[in-house]
């Protein structure tokens, strides 16, 4: 068996980020949009953690580690729009946001 | 070989749990679907050594901010996504379009790249909480209080735009 390297874990990452973008496309729904955003978020943290560990720093770990706060944000600042969002137009889909003004 | 054959298995169940969360028709299981992903991701980190990462992952990643897409999920009663036919099919067919080829441009990149084996036995030490600590007080100190900054902001907006009356 081949000993595992640093191109498998890209590899990983990047089917990993592929299908947090293909997600984003066809799914309509606010929530289900979040969800593959945090897929591709972690694909990244994948490759950083894999490169911190291929070059020997840990640079690459804070960075995963920022990430995961930026992340955090997003996803507060996400969900309270998606439950504002339910309570106003009564639906959760993407297609319905429309209008510019509230 | 055993790290192989722990690599292989959990990447196989990575990328499809990872396939579960588009495809789910439920949110909720599209939600469980992404603590599996994260979980075998925290499996990959112990692989690569960085064990505070894994742990940071299960604790924030798989427990806090997955509780609340399930509250949100729970909260908001959502039905399955109802849509025309010919635009649900439309939007696949440009979604596995784009993913082709962004699929194709990644693959041309990392054949550039020299496929280097890791070496397991490198200058990293298991023990990697200390290291990383001492970066983050030192070298990143300054973006680790601007982060802090940008947590206050999200609590200030989820507590707003949360509020019963927009006035």
């Amino acid at each position: 068996m081949v000993p595992v390297t640093l191109t498998h874990y890209l590899v990983a990452s990047g089917l990993l980020f592929t299908i947090g973008i293909v997600g984003v496309i066809i799914r309509r729904n606010a929530l289900m949009i979040l969800l593959a955003i945090e897929l591709m978020l972690n694909a990244a943290n994948l490759s950083f953690v894999a490169f911190s560990r291929y070059l020997g720093q840990y640079s690459g770990q804070i960075f995963v580690f920022f990430i995961m706060i930026v992340a955090a944000a997003e996803v507060t600042v996400g969900l309270a729009i998606i439950i504002v969002m339910a309570r106003t137009r009564g639906t959760t889909d993407a297609d319905a946001l429309r209008g510019l003004k509230w | 070989m055993l790290t192989s054959l722990i690599f292989y298995s959990v990447t196989v169940l990575m990328v499809a749990s990872a396939l579960g969360v588009i495809l789910a028709r439920q949110p909720i299981y599209a939600v469980l679907m992404l603590v599996t992903t994260l979980g075998a991701m925290a499996a990959l980190f112990v692989l690569l050594g960085a064990f505070f990462v894994a742990a940071i992952q299960v604790l924030v990643y798989a427990g806090a901010i997955m509780v609340l897409f399930l509250f949100v999920v729970m909260l908001l009663d959502l039905s399955p996504e109802a849509m025309h036919r010919t635009r649900q099919n439309l939007l696949r067919v440009i979604g596995l379009g784009l993913g082709g080829l962004f699929l194709a441009k990644l693959a041309q990149a990392l054949h550039s790249l020299p496929g280097a084996p890791i070496d397991l036995s490198a200058a990293m030490r298991p023990g990697t909480t200390r290291e990383i600590g001492q970066l983050l007080f030192t070298t990143y100190a300054v973006p680790f209080e601007l982060a802090s900054v940008l947590v206050l902001v999200g609590i200030i907006g989820a507590v707003v735009l949360a509020k019963k009356s927009l006035d």
